[in-house]
């Protein structure tokens, strides 16, 4: 009889918790992917398609399913920090099939030489050329993400990436001549 | 607990935590009166001076400004503007080193000054208070004034407060070591800052108003206290001398004992705060006009011979000061902007001082260590002890290192005023603060950063978003561009076909008439002689033929004008199409044309040609009628149907020809002709009321056309029937028969004329593709069914005694006539059945009962046809039984169910009668059911049937097959080797029984003959309604025929060539039925 008990107890239990549980699993449901779009966020959004996905949002969606971290060269190695600290992977070094230099850069047409081909608009991520037709184009700055996808289709090369301009803005001070001296 | 105020008046005060004391050096400077400068050399003048937006340049290279002149405007509330410090000439404009630790170049109004110092026209304005507070705040806005404690915030927003502001604090207490210059104003300008104090309490209405002072400064609390006398609200708060008392935080945390929340501003504790200096400032601007082109700088150090406070108009090179304050330049000397704690080592001495600008510190090495080096640091925590921010300077200098800039956040860099007390007393030397400026700038620059990451997602989204909009649009585009071009091919094809339909219905018409006489004489020849005649009577019919096709040519033409008439205007393409077709026709009319002259049999073969174009065409006409039947197919097995039936219809084109070139060689052939012709003839006239018919249909000139072109070609095949009929004819029973058809076929033509014309309206509504028309079947056969009923009724009647009659003349065996007999008896009977169930139940009893009677007779025919030939027609049904089954699962074939159905019907209802008189109603119920049910109901039967009896099915085939073999056997009977031939397939025996009880009974035939005439006339209108099940039906019975052949050929040739026309002749009755229905359906 005890046993019987018990296992009324123990049943009626686990449907308690059951029900808890299917309860909870459509009270609290998570629309989309969390990690996807965390790592999404830890993307520079340069949107310049160097890891090989067609943007940064289906490159963190490769990330969360277990692509490589290390192949946004733009994000560099703080965003492969941030990303392995997120997804509680170790940090890995770039990957060498990328270029390691990520400063920051805006594309530059040289509008002498632009034919208005709107080549480059096309290719444009972002949408930060402007021009039209046989028009000169020209590139909005403020826009650039720097992703140079622009450079590549352009049949004159006149569009070459320049690093971004210090401003005041975003003016850093010099910390090299801080000189540290360890101590015995 | 006493309040701020009692205890402001007890001399008691708050304090904030840390702080330090560094050395005082205020004595250096502030001995001696404010001087003021020569007149500089240039003024170099940034654009922006203050914390906000840049302003527009207002004056360009080359103009003349006066003093005081404005030279940028003011566009929103966060620019201030800027004015020209004397009177000069705008040099240029352009980018020059700045007052900023970076040396960076910003944009620059550079002055030559005239050396006249001429002001611009001034309003003096004695009673301030005569102004509202909006033009207060406006002239403080123009006069450029910013805070000019070190922020350089835009001080009219900051005076543009909401009511409810409690303290007004103004900042005298200048609490970095060597600055005083606020001291020497203070001293010097008192009067005027209290009237600025007065000006704020004006326009803010505060409740007291504060002004901190350190005690290091007596003279000028001597002079702020006797100036503010007059004002009850003032206190003139003395606080102890303490590093960094003098920031804004901190001195509010002094005055009132509260400390700003962190991320919150002073004004939500009601207080406001303005420096001292900044006070003056607008006292000058408002009453005496003057607005922020000078300040008192501080040049100081003790590298300075002279050190002392100097009136410098803005824009003035760091450099001029020095020089007038007995600065000597030596390499290593350091000049700071700013004080010693919280100032910057200038790059350059040409930067100008600004607005912000307080002191210029020379020192000496002595004075100020230049930056040593800095060590490890020890933990022992003094800087946590002097934050006055009570941060923790350590850890932020750590996370500082270590970039994680998170962690800086968390331990609230941001409130960090970068005050310098933390490095001040760093025994490792560290220069924390330079950390935490770096810290600052990363952490502004990494969210500007991810401001504009965010943006360009957004962007990027948009931009994809949009992307996904345009192919859409585009697809869109191509489709109905797609659409548009598939419409035009199927208008000019289906134009196409019906004009190879027309062709061929007048070359059989000519035919006809060429060889009627041909025909006469031929048909009493047609027993006797194998083939005489059948050159001449060839090239007859194709002299007749060519004829025909011209006709039909011009036809065509009229009716593709007609056509492009009724289409749209933009589908000039239809037209050219149709041209193109008329060409192609004129061709094959013309190639018979040319040939005449050669021999006849040349003329013949060419007509054979001729004819086998036009059929492929027609075929192919066919074809691109199905065509758009695949759409449907999604299953392979309908696919395969469809290239079944047109496989078969290419056959049967081929037997058209076969046959025609058989007619040549018999004489036979020349009566098939002519019942060919004639049965043309009425196609012809059913074309052309079509044709005419047509045009009315013009929102789907396509679909109708194709479905006529159809129609046409199912004429064809009925005409051909009607030729293998007539062939029959050589036996008495079958030419009877034949003639019957025929002109049952003409009244059936001319109903579907009329249908035509009355109901053009239903080709719109058949679907451009064959689907819809599958789909529009049912009801059309419903329609068709109502029509007949009146016409099946009777019909019924009479198949009934015909049908009695033949029963118990073919109680022994039927002749093939006969069987053809049955078939579009048992076909129509059928349709009545299903015509009868749908619309009254009364007229389903009679129909059952014909059908049962029909039903009966076939099966008692077919069993007395052929035991032998059961085997392999159950074998036969077996397999073309799943082939249907499967088939029935498509709409395309489910027209061939319906065939099948209706022949399963009848052997439904022949073993139902054979068996129990139960199944007959069953059928009769299930019959309804599928006229409800339609296309699936009709399904569902024809499994059933399947089911129920294999024989059934197989006397249904064995229907089809029977009829096959009747015209094989008649051609057969033509030819006597054919028929042996034919006699070795099962089926022959049977038939050449068949065919010798026919000679027996002409009587019945005759009855027959009626009969098939009323059927015929039933068939037509229910044919109408199930003309897509028939065609499909005539291809199965085509393919079973095929099969047949098949094996026949492996025994003959000819036999099987005669086959094949036989099929193909079935084919084309099926076709023709078919066609009817179609126009039927498009009637109704």
């Amino acid at each position: 009889m005890s046993i019987v008990i018990a296992l009324l107890i123990f049943g009626l239990i686990a449907v308690v918790f059951g029900a808890l549980l299917g309860f909870a699993s459509v009270r609290f449901k998570v629309e989309g992917d969390p990690l996807m779009e965390q790592i999404d966020a830890l993307l520079p959004q340069t949107q310049c398609g160097q890891c090989g996905y067609p943007g940064c949002k289906p490159y963190a969606e490769a990330v969360a399913n277990g692509d490589a971290i290390n192949k946004c060269a733009p994000g560099g190695d703080d965003t492969i920090k941030r990303i392995a600290d997120l997804m509680g992977v170790d940090a890995i070094p770039m990957d060498e099939s990328h270029e390691q230099d990520n400063t920051p850069k805006v594309a530059f047409i040289i509008e002498e030489d632009c034919i208005g081909c709107t080549k480059c608009i096309q290719a444009c991520p972002v949408d930060a050329i402007t021009g039209a037709a046989k028009q000169m184009h020209t590139v909005l700055i403020d826009e650039c993400t720097g992703c140079d996808l622009c450079v590549e289709p352009c049949p004159v090369d006149c569009i070459e990436m320049v690093p971004v301009k210090q401003t005041l803005q975003n003016w850093q001070w010099d910390l090299d001549a801080i000189e540290v001296v360890q101590i015995d | 607990m006493e309040s701020v105020i009692e205890r402001i008046d007890k001399n008691k005060f708050f304090s904030f935590s840390g702080g330090i004391h560094p050395p005082q050096q205020k004595f250096l400077s502030n001995d001696k009166p404010i001087r003021p400068l020569s007149l500089p050399q240039r003024l170099i003048l940034p654009v922006q001076q203050h914390i906000g937006n840049v302003a527009d340049i207002l004056v360009k290279p080359g103009d003349k400004v006066l003093k005081g002149q404005p030279l940028t405007a003011i566009a929103t509330p966060m620019t201030v503007p800027i004015h020209a410090p004397t009177s000069g000439v705008v040099k240029e404009i352009k980018k020059a080193s700045i007052a900023h630790p970076s040396a960076m170049a910003e944009l620059c109004i550079i002055i030559e000054p005239d050396g006249d110092d001429k002001w611009q026209p001034r309003k003096i304005n004695t009673d301030y208070h005569q102004l509202s507070k909006a033009d207060l705040v406006a002239k403080i806005a123009q006069a450029g004034i910013a805070g000019m404690g070190g922020a350089g915030f835009p001080t009219n927003i900051k005076v543009n407060s909401q009511a409810g502001v409690k303290y007004l604090i103004i900042n005298a207490a200048e609490c970095e070591p060597y600055i005083t210059a606020d001291d020497l104003l203070m001293r010097e300008q008192a009067p005027t800052i209290a009237d600025g104090i007065e000006i704020l309490d004006h326009m803010l209405e505060p409740e007291y108003i504060l002004i901190g002072i350190e005690d290091n400064k007596p003279e000028a609390i001597q002079a702020l206290k006797t100036v503010t006398k007059h004002l009850d609200k003032v206190r003139v708060c003395v606080l102890p001398t303490k590093y960094p008392t003098g920031g804004e935080k901190q001195l509010i945390s002094a005055l009132i004992g509260k400390e700003v929340p962190s991320g919150s501003l002073p004004i939500d504790l009601g207080v406001i705060m303005q420096n001292v200096a900044t006070v003056f400032a607008i006292a000058e601007a408002i009453i005496h006009d003057i607005p922020l082109i000078r300040r008192v700088v501080t040049v100081t150090g003790t590298a300075l011979k002279k050190p002392q406070n100097v009136w410098a108009l803005l824009g003035t090179q760091v450099q001029h000061l020095l020089d007038q304050c007995g600065y000597q330049h030596h390499d290593q000397q350091r000049i700071i902007m700013g004080g010693p704690m919280m100032g910057f080592t200038l790059p350059s001495l040409q930067v100008p001082v600004v607005k912000i600008t307080n002191c210029i510190l020379a020192p000496t090495n002595r004075e100020i260590s230049p930056a040593s080096k800095e060590i490890e640091c020890i933990r022992c925590g003094q800087c946590a002890e002097v934050c006055p921010s009570n941060l923790l300077p350590q850890e932020l200098q750590w996370s500082a290192k270590a970039k994680d800039y998170d962690q800086l956040e968390a331990l609230n860099l941001s409130d960090c005023i970068d005050c310098g007390a933390c490095a001040y007393v760093c025994p490792s030397h560290i220069p924390l603060v330079q950390y935490y400026r770096v810290a600052k700038a990363e952490i502004k620059a990494k969210k500007v950063q991810e401001a504009k990451a965010e943006k360009a997602k957004l962007r990027f989204e948009a931009r994809k978003k949009r992307l996904e909009k345009e192919k859409l649009a585009r697809e869109e585009k191509q489709r109905l561009a797609a659409e548009t071009r598939k419409n035009k091919t199927k208008s000019s094809g289906a134009t196409g076909a019906v004009a190879a339909a027309l062709a061929r219905v007048k070359a059989k018409k000519a035919q006809q008439d060429a060889s009627e006489n041909n025909a006469n004489a031929g048909s009493s020849a047609v027993n006797e002689e194998p083939a005489t005649n059948s050159v001449k009577s060839a090239a007859a019919a194709a002299i007749a033929r060519a004829k025909a096709k011209r006709l039909a040519a011009q036809k065509t033409t009229e009716k593709a004008a007609d056509i492009s008439r009724f289409q749209r205007p933009n589908d000039t393409n239809d037209t050219s199409a149709t041209n193109a077709t008329d060409a192609t026709y004129t061709e094959t009319v013309k190639r018979p044309s040319d040939n005449k002259p050669e021999g006849e049999k040349v003329d013949s073969k060419a007509a054979a040609i001729a004819r086998i174009k036009a059929k492929k065409a027609a075929a192919e006409k066919t074809n691109v009628v199905s065509t758009s039947e695949p759409k449907a197919a999604n299953a392979p097995v309908e696919t395969q149907t469809q290239e079944d039936t047109h496989a078969l219809k290419d056959t049967h084109a081929q037997k058209n020809t076969n046959t025609d070139a058989k007619a040549d060689n018999k004489p036979d052939a020349k009566a098939a002709a002519i019942a060919r012709i004639k049965a043309k003839k009425a196609a012809a006239a059913k074309t052309n009321v079509v044709s005419t018919t047509e045009p009315k249909a013009a929102n789907a000139p396509v679909e109708t056309q194709t479905q006529e072109d159809t129609h046409a070609l199912k004429d064809t095949h009925a005409q051909k029937n009607t030729n293998t009929d007539a062939k029959a004819d050589n036996k008495p029973d079958a030419k009877a028969a034949a003639i019957a058809r025929i002109k049952a076929k003409k009244a059936a033509a001319n109903k579907a004329n009329l249908d035509k014309a009355s109901s053009e309206i239903e080709p719109v509504s058949k679907e451009p593709t064959s689907e819809k028309a599958v789909t529009a079947k049912p009801e059309s056969q419903k329609v068709d069914v109502e029509k007949a009923n009146p016409t099946t009724a009777s019909s019924e009647e009479k198949i009934v005694s015909a049908n009695t009659v033949s029963e118990t003349k073919a109680t022994s065996s039927k002749s093939a006539a006969k069987t053809t007999q049955r078939k579009s008896t048992a076909n129509k009977t059928s349709a009545s059945k299903t015509a009868a169930s749908k619309t009254t139940a009364k007229v389903k009893p009679a129909t059952k009962k014909a059908t049962s009677k029909t039903a009966t007779k076939s099966a008692v025919t077919k069993k007395a046809s052929a035991p032998s030939n059961e085997k392999t027609v159950t074998k036969k049904a077996a397999e073309k039984a799943p082939t249907k089954n499967t088939r029935t699962a498509t709409k395309t074939v489910t027209k061939k169910t319906n065939a099948v159905t209706k022949t399963a019907d009848q052997a439904n209802t022949k073993a139902a009668t054979k068996t129990t008189a139960k199944s007959a109603p069953k059928t009769a119920t299930k019959a309804a059911t599928k006229t409800a049910a339609k296309s699936s109901a009709k399904k569902t039967t024809v499994k059933s049937t399947v089911k129920p009896a294999t024989d059934k099915n197989a006397n249904a085939e064995t229907d089809i097959q029977t009829a096959a073999q009747a015209s094989e056997k008649v051609t057969k009977t033509k030819t006597p080797a054919t028929k042996t031939s034919a006699t070795k397939t099962s089926t022959t025996k049977s038939t050449v029984k068949k065919a010798v009880t026919r000679k027996r009974t002409t009587t019945s035939e005759t009855k027959v003959k009626a009969a098939t005439q009323k059927a015929s006339a039933t068939r037509k209108t229910s044919t109408k309604a199930k003309q897509a099940d028939l065609f499909d039906e005539s291809a199965l019975a085509s393919d079973k025929n095929n099969n047949a052949q098949v094996k026949e050929k492996t025994s003959k040739t000819l036999s099987a060539e005669e086959k094949k026309a036989k099929i193909a002749e079935a084919v084309k009755k099926a076709r023709a039925q078919a066609d009817a229905k179609k126009q039927q359906k498009a009637d109704s």
